[in-house]
């Protein structure tokens, strides 16, 4: 368990299923017994403007909202949401982009959110049991199957990426 | 779930980002939650389920609050019999909203005692909190959230128990207390100052409001989200969290002035408490006038606790929310703009008709504003441009407040009559697609009395009513539309086509209710007597 709050940033667009990987990863975070708070802005930002989600875990994590700067790790759903995003990442911080896992790797487009979860996953101490039940926890049963192969397409992909810098993730 | 096991009997409300969440969730948990048709008729519905006993959860956004305002200052002197809590769900920084008014203000012009949680779980303590000190003074309480509390989501520890038993509602006659003519309401204000007295009291040792012990040299008052900001950006600080943001509690935070060297008010938007302390010979710091605007943050509170005024560094690029690609409305606001169309807006998804590539909205104020501002427009613009007028409205809109604006337009025509557009997608769709009086479904889309918006129109005595498929004739619509605007008699169309989110969904609970009612219209079994269940 890190011995500081970790925090997490979720971009993309309204309907991409940004406050849902946020969601999973919160819950998953709790199964793993951490304190875990989340914080988004929706509403009008649904209608296919931006959207972003905060979620912060750790053994106690104050404020909702990440300080700029602050994030060690951002999801981007969207290649348009990645720059303007960038400021809330850390200098050592891990950008996740959305061309991360190619769409040739997932069977339905609409799981790159569960995938690039996968992707993260390869840098938190949270385990593949605690990921499982959040992932089931939030989707129909029907989509489960298509998602958590998206899960280790995702993760494969990042493993792959590591490799390649010859660099592992910290965290 | 806070209002479940506060045992709350009714909960009422009207959808408004961010308070929209809490009677959707209250109804999933089984509790009773009904949406009304706008804020003013379910806080009435509340106070009258109050008046007989019940525990009542109101929920509402901010700019809600002043739909309700008129029965809320006078349910002030009236009290309650049972609990009435209304949730004020306020945006600091318009994530969502029309405004960024501070309703901590209300609480003082209504003398009504208000409570703000800083946290998920003090969403849930003080909610029944809140139940508790309404049921114990009989008087209205405001739990007051703000965007970041309500869309936040962190773990609650629920408790076992919180409230004694809630006795069965019954109605008692209290003519003094409940009729509010001049003679009973004088002495009915009295009394409510004597019980804002008697909650100040409770109020400076409530354990609502709490002192975290720190460094002497930097003592920071502060209320709801705030908090969090504030434990983060100076964690040595001694911290007074207020829970209880009217009335505040003096004393206690005269004493804990006194007791630091130097003491700031970190808050929200308005300076109400820094003005409130000053009044009161309290010697603090409040922020400067910049940081009245927006959202606080973590560096924000840093900036303030360093007296930072330098310009902040500008927001992120963000890409704006747009109609959606397959949304109903496309068709009317290209020949809105085709037309050259002036327009009166109001408040929905559709307001986005103002974007690019339409551009075609002219105002939008406040809910249901949409009718009156067009008809002031079209009674004073020379004939060419008053023509040009159009009100337009959604469907949702018009059941809240666009009813009143129908009638002024019946009664108070302009020369050039008047066009209003009811577009009815058959939903709230801007808050997440909820149910109104026009659909004909309930909070938890069961079958039940159905508005027509057409219906309502005719009734008023609008000469010209049509109702009109802009998608399927966009071409009809615009033929009809351009009649309408050179005749001068008063015309209502209403453009309907289901939400192109909410379409799959409307055809579900219909093919649900239609099952339902053909399974209760089936003969009772003949064994029992009651309806054959299979």
């Amino acid at each position: 368990m890190p011995h500081r709050v970790v925090n997490v940033v979720f971009a993309g667009l309204g309907g991409q299923g940004v406050i849902k990987a946020s969601d999973v990863l919160a819950d998953a975070a709790f199964r793993a017994g951490h304190d875990v708070k989340k914080a988004e802005i929706h509403g009008m930002s649904q209608r296919g403007g931006s959207v972003t989600s905060d979620v912060r875990f750790g053994p106690a994590v104050h404020s909702p909202m990440i300080p700029d700067g602050h994030a060690d790790f951002l999801v981007v759903l969207a290649p348009t949401q990645v720059e303007n995003n960038l400021h809330q990442l850390r200098e050592t911080g891990v950008l996740f982009p959305p061309d991360l896992v190619p769409d040739a790797a997932l069977r339905n487009k609409r799981s790159l959110n569960v995938a690039l979860l996968g992707a993260l996953s390869f840098h938190l101490d949270i385990s593949d049991e605690h990921w499982r039940e959040a992932i089931s926890a939030s989707l129909p049963e029907r989509l489960l199957a298509v998602n958590l192969e998206a899960f280790e397409a995702g993760r494969a992909a990042e493993r792959a990426r590591a490799a390649g810098k010859g660099t592992h993730g910290h965290a | 779930m806070a209002a479940l096991d506060g045992e709350v009997a009714l909960g009422t409300g009207y959808p408004g980002t961010p308070s929209t969440e809490i009677l959707e969730a209250f109804a999933a948990l089984g509790g009773r939650a009904q949406w009304a048709p706008n804020e003013k008729v379910a806080l009435e519905v509340g106070l009258g389920a109050a008046f007989a006993g019940a525990r009542v959860l109101v929920t509402m956004k901010h700019v809600g609050v002043n739909v309700a305002a008129d029965p809320l200052f006078t349910a002030a002197y009236t009290g309650v019999d049972g609990a009435l809590v209304l949730v004020s769900a306020d945006d600091p920084g318009m994530a969502s909203s029309q405004n960024e008014q501070d309703n901590r203000r209300y609480a003082v012009a209504a003398g009504i005692p208000m409570l703000e949680p800083a946290s998920s779980q003090e969403a849930y303590d003080f909610t029944v909190a809140a139940l508790e000190l309404s049921g114990r003074f009989h008087i209205p309480v405001i739990l007051r959230m703000t965007t970041r509390v309500c869309h936040s989501k962190s773990v609650v520890v629920r408790r076992e128990r919180p409230l004694p038993p809630a006795p069965p509602p019954r109605f008692v006659r209290d003519i003094r207390g409940r009729v509010m003519v001049p003679a009973f309401a004088r002495p009915a204000h009295r009394k409510l100052r004597e019980k804002l007295t008697a909650i100040q009291d409770w109020a400076e040792t409530s354990t609502l409001n709490r002192v975290h012990a720190g460094s002497p040299a930097l003592g920071i008052v502060v209320n709801g989200i705030s908090f969090q900001h504030v434990r983060e950006a100076a964690p040595e600080a001694s911290v007074f969290q207020l829970g209880v943001v009217h009335p505040l509690p003096l004393e206690a935070l005269r004493r804990f002035a006194a007791g630091v060297e130097r003491c700031v008010v970190i808050e929200e938007g308005d300076p109400v408490v820094a003005d409130a302390l000053s009044a009161a010979g309290i010697r603090v710091e409040g922020k400067p006038e910049m940081y009245r605007f927006g959202e606080l943050s973590v560096s924000r509170v840093r900036r303030i606790l360093a007296g930072d005024v330098s310009p902040e560094p500008p927001p992120a690029r963000q890409k704006p929310p747009e109609l959606c690609e397959a949304c109903p409305y496309h068709p009317v606001y290209g020949t809105l703009q085709r037309m050259g169309c002036i327009v009166a807006g109001d408040i929905g998804c559709y307001t986005l008709g103002v974007m690019e590539p339409y551009q075609a909205m002219d105002t939008c104020v406040a809910m249901g504003a949409s009718v009156g501002v067009g008809l002031g427009l079209r009674h004073v613009l020379p004939e060419e441009q008053a023509r040009k007028v159009v009100s337009i409205i959604g469907d949702s809109t018009f059941i809240h407040s666009g009813l009143n604006g129908l009638v002024e337009m019946v009664y108070n025509p302009p020369a050039t009559g008047h066009v209003l557009i009811v577009l009815d997608n058959g939903t709230t769709a801007m808050t997440g697609q909820q149910e109104h009086p026009g659909t004909g479904r309930t909070l938890e889309h069961e079958a039940t009395g159905h508005v027509s918006i057409e219906g309502m129109a005719r009734a008023a005595g609008v000469q010209n009513v049509d109702v009109v498929d802009p998608v399927k004739d966009p071409k009809g619509f615009e033929e009809l539309l351009s009649r309408r605007l050179a005749g001068n008699d008063l015309s209502v169309i209403v453009a309907r086509r289901p939400c192109i989110l909410a379409a799959a969904d409307i055809r579900h609970y219909e093919k649900l209710n239609s099952e339902k009612a053909a399974a209760a219209a089936a003969p009772p079994c003949a064994a029992c007597g009651s309806p054959d269940a299979a």
